[in-house]
């Protein structure tokens, strides 16, 4: 069984943050994917991510920032580490190689971004994301020896002991199909969103909310499930990002009528409103009828100067130019909100600890929470690298403090004859996998999307519960064992189903209107009610409600105006 | 909604059987890719047809694939052009009788990626492969001494310029179509050598003189490449490979690495020269120039020149045996014709023309493709005198 101090399930940008963390402290480490590392979905995060590192900037005008963009759901005391520790990550990073912008004295240069008081947003042109994986899966090679990678291996279930604390977990090679159990003194998960819930989404095909679901299972509370960002500026169809950055650049956002509607709901900050925000807004504007026939609003990128376009939002323009059929440097792009971000998560504390023992979790798979009701753009990379480094170190100290125990084979025989399970129904004994995710897809984006009201989010419940019995038949084609991605997706189905039940209790039970949760019948925000976060975990007859207080530092709820 | 046909190479690596060929009948718009008819095939069809992807929008590049026969991004082709594509026929093809019937169109070829083991369907090996190569150039920075208190202070082009090899997403597009590749399986190729220039090209990077020497020095190194142009034609994000190898290329020569054992470096001056005092390549003389140019090298030709020649004398042979060398009278020495008229002229302009806008081609700096005219000035000038008509 191959055992290791510290395992990390997931290697974008938290996982191997975490991972190299973990190995500073002398610790062995095994990062594991069901992916290769580079293929993670943080290569998608391309605007930049922020910091105060400018002498005139300060991390408490950062801090103030992000907690008014999470509509005071953020934990203000996650909210002041994360915005502290900063600017020393940036340098970090930049020490490692990463190619940030300079400015005209070679120094490092900012752009603006929404929901920020200053320029504060470092980049690689628009590859940002992309660009510091690189370089981070550049040090896992160089450390190759203190960090064992498993590139294309499948993690199915945690595995606790007897106590209750996580010893590992149980995997399939995708290569081979092989199960294998594997331990570990801490195990972080660091698995990404889970977006693919949602049709259509940003988010990658692998995003499919599947540490979410196995914490889940093994018992760990989740938190803010409710809250899931749209991200003003998608491709309608597709769902492809246009990054903030456009619009930190200066682009603009028309109707139909030609007219800057965000004159009308955020004169001050405009187009660089919160994301909650500028949906909304985008949103009533399609509505009301004010938007194109085909359901969009415009993005007028050409005010931006053409080379300044080539240079910082060069992949945009080939996004625009191969999967719109638009040369964006000459004329506006038809754009809606879209699925873009999972707020809520696994509850952890500042160091990534879950209510599970020898459990944490990192990036988006978490919840801290520091974004709370609404993430700020670029603070996800910077929530992936600050809470996946902690989470490293952390989960290395109490290896070295614990004596660990070896997880027992029923974990591993009980995921076998799932698996087993699946392969055994017969063609045409249920429904297929990919039919049961599409409708999932549809009816999470008709009722749990900008806007909200208690028979639309009733109705997806419902559905999803149907769609959970019906998963237990649905056959597969593919019974072989190398590569047989129609088994993982059976089994990334059971996860997505999990996370959108969660979504849709949590939906239902907060009956107010909080960031990205909008919801038509409770229009106002309700501080005295509603200023806490709703917890779940799984109970006999799925998840069961509980509260947390938020922390509140020293930023007291105000009305919130951009 | 269109229907298009995508036939596509088939390996079930459990089946017992080879590789076969298998058709899928697909139903989408013509902007939607090729990746997505893969995926409709796969979940309405054949759950087993298995194809690595994840974010379809051509930044996790795991979908490289051969689209009729082009090394690319599944996601990145839309699928009405490949089927334009396929479907577009040489000049001499067409009303030839008995060569199949206009009106049935020909299916969307796709296939695993080439210079890599397949492991099932379109899903192939990198690890063997492009990542052992990546691995190869010692692919991570290393800085000199402690880093400074804040960031290294560097030239804003210097990160502009290594942000273009930075664009690359390792999807393996253009080791798919390495030709050098094909010849030598060893070549270190052009994902890697991008990689390398990513390093050597970063002012951070305090390794610089080692990493030329180790790259020019490996005889499958930046000297393998043939200049086919293959792999910018193959890469997804305009990283363009080869742009990177000649930079690499010309820093190995301004580092004076000019006693490499592939005698790249005199092998590249010496063509350079030839061909601004001859127009085309004397093939006759070119071994010889490359090791000891001019009058010299003629009296007293060096060791590795005439090693070089003869070690060429097969290849020479079967290129006048195949017709591919159609003058076998040029191979003499001395008797390579001159261009006619005042075209040898031209040719120098060209070299005055180049040695004079010795820019970098840059994705990042320049906008791509950016041969039309910029319009705006031109456009804003007659939009502003018709405004003023009254």
């Amino acid at each position: 069984m191959p055992t290791h101090d510290v395992l990390v399930i997931g290697a974008g940008l938290a996982g191997q943050r975490a991972a190299l963390a973990a190995a500073e402290q002398g610790v062995s480490v095994g990062i594991l994917s069901k992916v290769h590392p580079v293929r993670s979905h943080s290569n998608a995060a391309q605007g930049g991510i922020n910091a105060a590192l400018d002498p005139g900037d300060s991390w408490e005008s950062h801090a103030y920032d992000t907690v008014k963009g999470s509509d005071y759901l953020g934990d203000q005391d996650a909210i002041s580490i994360m915005c502290e520790e900063a600017p020393e990550e940036i340098l970090h990073l930049e020490h490692l190689g990463v190619t940030f912008h300079r400015n005209e004295e070679g120094k490092l240069g900012t752009r603006a971004f929404g929901g920020a008081s200053a320029a504060r947003t470092y980049y690689v042109a628009d590859i940002t994301g992309q660009a510091i994986m690189h370089v981070l899966y550049e040090q896992l090679m160089k450390h190759s020896e203190q960090v064992a990678r498993y590139e294309e291996w499948f993690c199915t279930a945690l595995a606790l002991d007897e106590g209750g604390e996580c010893c590992g977990v149980v995997t399939r090679n995708v290569a081979d199909g092989s199960m294998q159990l594997f331990g570990a003194k801490a195990v972080i998960l660091a698995c990404g969103g889970n977006g693919q819930v949602w049709k259509p989404t940003t988010n990658a095909l692998i995003c499919t909310g599947d540490g979410i679901a196995m914490a889940y299972r093994a018992g760990a509370k989740l938190m803010d499930m409710e809250m899931i960002q749209y991200h003003p500026t998608t491709l309608a169809g597709k769902g492809f990002l246009i990054t903030e950055g456009a619009r930190g650049e200066g682009a603009h956002l028309l109707n139909a009528q030609g007219e800057r509607f965000m004159e009308r709901y955020a004169p001050s900050k405009m187009e660089l409103a919160s994301r909650d925000v500028v949906s909304r807004a985008e949103q009533t504007e399609i509505d009301e009828g004010r938007g194109f026939p085909d359901g969009t609003v415009a993005l007028d990128i050409t005010v931006v100067p053409r080379k300044r376009v080539h240079e910082a939002l060069r992949e945009i323009v080939l996004v625009g130019r191969d999967f719109a059929g638009v040369d964006i440097t000459r004329e506006p792009i038809r754009i809606k909100p879209g699925n873009h971000y999972t707020m809520g998560g696994i509850k952890t504390d500042n160091d990534g600890r879950t209510d599970v023992p020898g459990l944490y979790a990192a990036g988006e798979t978490a919840c801290v929470s520091v974004h709370g009701g609404n993430r700020l753009g670029a603070n996800s990379l910077l929530d992936t690298l600050i809470f996946g480094r902690r989470s490293g170190a952390d989960a290395a100290a109490r290896a070295k403090r614990t004596e660990g125990s070896r997880p027992s084979g029923a974990a591993l025989d009980a995921e076998e004859e799932k698996i087993d399970a699946i392969a055994a129904r017969e063609k045409g004994s249920g429904r297929r996998v990919a039919e049961i995710k599409q409708e999932l897809g549809e009816t999470m984006d008709r009722h749990i999307a900008v806007f909200r009201e208690e028979a639309g989010i009733r109705e997806a419940l419902e559905k999803v519960r149907r769609l959970k019995q019906e998963a237990e038949s649905a056959y597969i084609d593919d019974k072989g064992s190398v590569f047989n991605q129609d088994m993982l997706a059976a089994i990334e189905l059971g996860f997505m189903l999990d996370n959108a039940e969660c979504t849709c209790v949590a939906a239902l039970e907060r009956r107010e209107s909080r960031g990205a949760q909008y919801r038509t019948d409770f229009p106002e925000r309700n501080d005295a009610e509603w200023l806490k976060h709703i917890d779940l975990q799984q109970g006999d007859d799925g998840p069961e409600i509980s509260y947390s207080e938020v922390t509140i530092t020293q930023w007291e709820p105000e009305e919130r105006k951009y | 909604m269109a229907e298009y046909t995508l036939k596509v190479r088939r390996y079930q690596p459990e089946s017992g059987e080879g590789p076969y060929w298998e058709e899928f009948d697909v139903e989408l718009e013509p902007s939607l890719s090729v990746l997505d008819g893969l995926l409709q095939a796969k979940d309405r069809d054949d759950g087993s047809l298995s194809v690595r992807c994840s974010c379809r929008a051509a930044i996790c590049g795991s979908c490289g694939m051969k689209i009729n026969g082009q090394s690319g991004l599944g996601c990145k082709t839309q699928i009405g052009e490949a089927h334009a594509q396929a479907n577009r026929r040489p000049a001499a093809d067409r009303g030839t009788p008995g060569r199949g019937s206009e009106d049935v169109p020909r299916p969307i070829l796709v296939e695993p990626m080439g210079n890599m083991p397949v492991i099932k369907d379109l899903i192939t090996d990198m690890e063997s492969t492009h990542w052992e190569k990546i691995r190869r150039v010692t692919p991570w920075l290393l800085p000199h001494g402690e880093p400074p208190e804040r960031e290294y202070v560097v030239e804003p082009e210097s990160m502009i310029d290594i942000t273009q090899s930075m664009a690359c997403i390792q999807c393996g597009a253009c080791v798919s179509s390495c030709l050098s590749m094909e010849a030598d399986p060893e070549f270190v190729g052009p994902a890697a050598l991008a990689k390398a220039y990513r390093f050597v090209g970063d002012p951070r990077d305090a390794e610089t003189k080692e990493r030329l020497h180790d790259l020019a020095e490996d005889p499958h190194g930046i000297y393998d490449c043939t200049h086919c142009f293959s792999c910018i034609d193959a890469c997804p994000k305009g990283v363009a490979p080869m742009d990177q190898i000649m930079r690499l290329r010309r820093k190995a020569g301004e580092e004076g690495i000019d006693d490499d054992p592939n005698n790249g470096h005199n092998h590249v001056s010496a063509f350079v020269k030839m061909i601004e005092k001859k127009g085309t390549n004397d093939e006759a003389l070119l071994i010889q120039e490359s090791y000891a140019p001019g009058i010299k090298g003629k009296l007293k030709p060096t060791k590795g020149a005439i090693e070089g020649l003869l070690k060429s004398l097969p290849t020479v042979l079967r290129a006048i045996r195949s017709g591919k060398a159609r003058s076998p009278s040029k191979l003499i020495p001395g008797i390579h014709p001159k261009l006619p008229g005042g075209a040898q002229d031209d040719v120098k302009a060209i070299y005055q023309h180049a040695e004079a806008h010795q820019e970098e081609f840059n994705i990042y700096i320049e906008g791509e493709e950016e041969a039309e005219p910029e319009p705006d000035e031109t456009e804003a000038g007659e939009i502003a005198a018709e405004e003023g008509t009254p």
